[in-house]
């Protein structure tokens, strides 16, 4: 325990006070370390203020929703019309309203730029994996938070959509119907399911999620933030023991985001207060139609922000399925004749694969289909491991390696695209081959980031004064 | 960067021709509501008056207060006189008497609660909800084939029969044979003009401006806030703006010491 300080004589009561404090509460400790004293490199680009604005937007979303869930009716004969109360009725309901409905995909917006960012810079590579990985369990608790929401206003799509996806569960071999009878609380969605996805919305999820904030930005503090140059600042330090490439956050990066908050709350307001639907991207305008159970829509599309794994899941059909086992096939094979394994890991090869087929034609296409959409996102959390070029920053990366994440960025937007349109003939086929290439990417990516010629990374970071 | 710019751009070229494929096929094509009428406080009384008088006998609007039409420059006593039912007090909801069961037996479908129709109706690709209830309200004519002895253009098969047909009167609807493109074996109606049999109580023109009001009056109806929603935006755009110059300049001003 550190000694007791005593303010210095003449001290005004505001210093007396932070003493006693700081007697009893690590509180100016814990600015420094996260503030004033907690060095950032000073040569961030724009790709750096999401995760301020990522902090931002899920503060908005907990305030508004605390307002919200003082009108709303979590019942399934009141929610649509409690939403229309708020819309209507409660001053300044539908601004409250608005704010959360399009703060859910600003939030999904803002955060699929922040990852893209770790991913071009090579933020998750040592010693950052936990940093990485406390942001995907956050993605992953932010789809749930994101789709257990959108089921509140109990609207078609609300609706439909949640009947899908928790459909998909049934999908399991063996438990799969038990477990979506759990999540639904009842044989359709109903009444105990919206209870249920009501109670994870506002409580549960954000709960872990808010661990998970805490969790992520710690880490992060501890080992300190990348750069665009994917240099590390601690390594060249000045006599008092602060990187030389480093700037204080406090005050650098508070003005510099509040900025950057700003731009950002300017382009969110011309949303929210000149297209809330966002052309019916964010609110759909099927879910303007009080969920009816008796009535399927004609094509059920879940929001913007799922679609890409939507896609995938419609993309994966029997035929999806055989390509797969053959790739795994040929994958085997390829391990088996130029691998250089010994005899007994071949043959370990071998039989797994040869199980694995069998499973894949076992099973039906529909539960590989989950697993694939599943699989898209659990891939995230294993990428510090499967990227094994020898430099972090895509700067000093081959120059066709920007084509490949440029291919993979194009075909996540095409996924997306194809998730929000009823289904085609072209589409799927278009689908399938970006599930193979999204796929690709991250699983062949031990082989590629290592292939080519890369350029020597400096020792300092390169920054150009403003 | 430049070349993940440039190679997502290329990109989004060959996107493009997906698009068409994937737009609403078929219907009839929706018809543009005149939106200039949505800052028309006249228009929008006027709407409110018709919708009082021909919807609301069938459908509800149970999300939309009698008094809220003080946003479009209704008062009390005006409510009161030109618009309420004689049991119904301004604060009240706009229900309908009309049992849904029977309305079921009656007409095939319970008519659907009206507060929001405008913003349910709307379709990526084909127009908002006003265009279609625009077109929906000018593309009925007589079909001796359906119980009701009315069909639509914009909802084939409608249920609903021609409420506001003595404005309009009636009108037959006159089709050519023409070529499946997706058959050529097969041929299919196509609408090439309506035909007037009895005349309403307006002329066309008159008629187009009545229901114009009348989906003006439902537009708004579905967000009552709307106008003050756009009226506070610009506000705060106007505020945001300044904070942006303010930001950028405070920015810069602690960044210039860094070297």
């Amino acid at each position: 325990m550190a000694e007791m300080q005593t303010a210095p004589a003449g001290a005004g009561p505001g210093q007396r006070l932070l003493t006693w404090v700081d007697n009893r509460f690590p509180l100016t400790k814990l600015y420094n370390e996260h503030m004033a004293q907690y060095y950032a490199p000073k040569n961030f680009n724009i790709w750096y203020v999401f995760g301020s604005l990522a902090l931002l937007v899920l503060v908005m979303q907990i305030l508004t929703g605390i307002f919200l869930t003082m009108h709303y009716k979590p019942d399934a004969a009141k929610a649509f019309e409690s939403v229309e109360y708020i819309m209507r009725d409660v001053p300044w309901g539908w601004l409250v309203r608005y704010m959360h409905s399009t703060g859910a995909s600003a939030f999904f917006i803002v955060v699929y730029l922040h990852m893209f960012r770790g991913l071009i810079y090579g933020s998750y590579r040592k010693p950052r994996e936990l940093v990485w990985l406390f942001g995907c369990a956050i993605f992953l608790c932010l789809m749930a938070e994101a789709f257990m929401g959108y089921l509140l206003p109990w609207g078609q799509m609300s609706y439909w959509g949640a009947q899908v996806i928790v459909n998909l569960f049934s999908a399991i071999p063996f438990i799969g119907p038990d477990l979506s009878l759990l999540i639904r609380g009842d044989y359709v969605v109903g009444d105990a399911t919206l209870n249920r996805f009501f109670s994870f919305h506002v409580i549960a999820v954000p709960l872990v999620l808010l661990g998970l904030v805490a969790a992520h930005l710690i880490a992060l503090h501890e080992v300190g933030s990348n750069n665009p140059d994917g240099v590390e600042i601690k390594d060249s330090k000045d006599a008092r023991g602060n990187p030389v490439d480093g700037i204080p956050f406090h005050p650098y990066y508070t003005v510099h985001d509040i900025y950057a908050v700003s731009v950002f709350l300017f382009i969110f307001s011309l949303v929210l207060f000149f297209a809330p639907e966002g052309g019916g991207y964010f609110l759909e305008f099927n879910n303007f139609i009080e969920a009816n159970p008796l009535k399927t829509p004609p094509h059920i599309a879940p929001v913007w922000y799922f679609t890409p794994y939507y896609s995938m899941l419609r993309a994966t059909t029997d035929l999806m399925v055989n390509v797969l086992a053959v790739i795994l096939a040929v994958a085997a094979a390829l391990a088996i004749l130029r691998g250089g394994f010994s005899a007994m890991a071949k043959i370990a090869i071998a039989v797994a694969a040869l199980i694995a087929v069998f499973l894949l034609k076992t099973f039906d296409a529909k539960f590989w289909g989950v697993v694939v959409m599943g699989g898209a996102v659990l891939i995230l959390f294993v990428l510090p491991w499967l990227d094994r070029s020898p430099v972090k920053s895509i700067r000093y990366r081959p120059g066709w390696h920007r084509i490949v994440y440029g291919v993979f960025v194009f075909f996540f937007l095409v996924l997306g695209y194809l998730g929000s349109q009823p289904p085609s003939a072209i589409g799927n086929y278009v689908s399938q081959i970006g599930t193979l290439v999204y796929f690709g990417f991250f699983l062949l990516m031990p082989w590629w980031s290592r292939v080519g010629i890369f350029k020597p990374v400096p020792s300092r970071v390169t920054f150009q004064s403003h | 960067m430049k070349k993940i710019l440039l190679s997502l751009l290329i990109a989004f070229g060959f996107l493009l021709p997906l698009a068409p494929a994937a737009a609403n096929e078929g219907g009839y094509p929706w018809d543009s509501f005149p939106r200039a009428k949505m800052t028309d406080q006249a228009a929008l009384q006027n709407g409110a008056r018709i919708f009082t008088n021909y919807c609301l006998n069938c459908h509800s609007a149970t999300y939309m207060r009698y008094n809220r039409l003080h946003d479009i420059g209704l008062s009390d006593d005006e409510i009161r006189k030109n618009l309420l039912f004689a049991t119904d007090k301004v604060g009240d909801t706009m229900k309908t008497t009309l049992d849904p069961r029977q309305a079921k037996d009656w007409f095939g479908a319970a008519p659907p609660d009206l507060s929001v129709i405008a913003r349910s109706r709307a379709e990526m690709g084909k127009g908002s909800g006003a265009d279609y209830l625009y077109t929906l309200w000018r593309t009925f004519y007589r079909d001796d084939a359906k119980p009701t002895g009315w069909n639509n253009l914009a909802f084939p098969d409608i249920a609903m029969p021609h409420a506001l047909w003595q404005l309009q009167g009636e009108r037959r609807a006159r089709f050519a044979e023409v070529k499946d493109p997706h058959d050529e074996g097969k041929t299919t109606h196509r609408f090439v003009g309506f035909e007037q049999i009895t005349p309403g109580a307006l002329d066309e023109r008159q008629y187009d401006e009545a229901v114009g009001d009348l989906v003006a009056y439902l537009q708004w109806m579905g967000e009552p806030a709307q106008g003050t929603r756009v009226r506070i935006g610009v506000g705060v755009l106007v505020f945001l703006g300044l904070l942006v110059l303010i930001t950028w300049r405070l920015s810069s001003a602690y960044w210039r010491s860094v070297h």
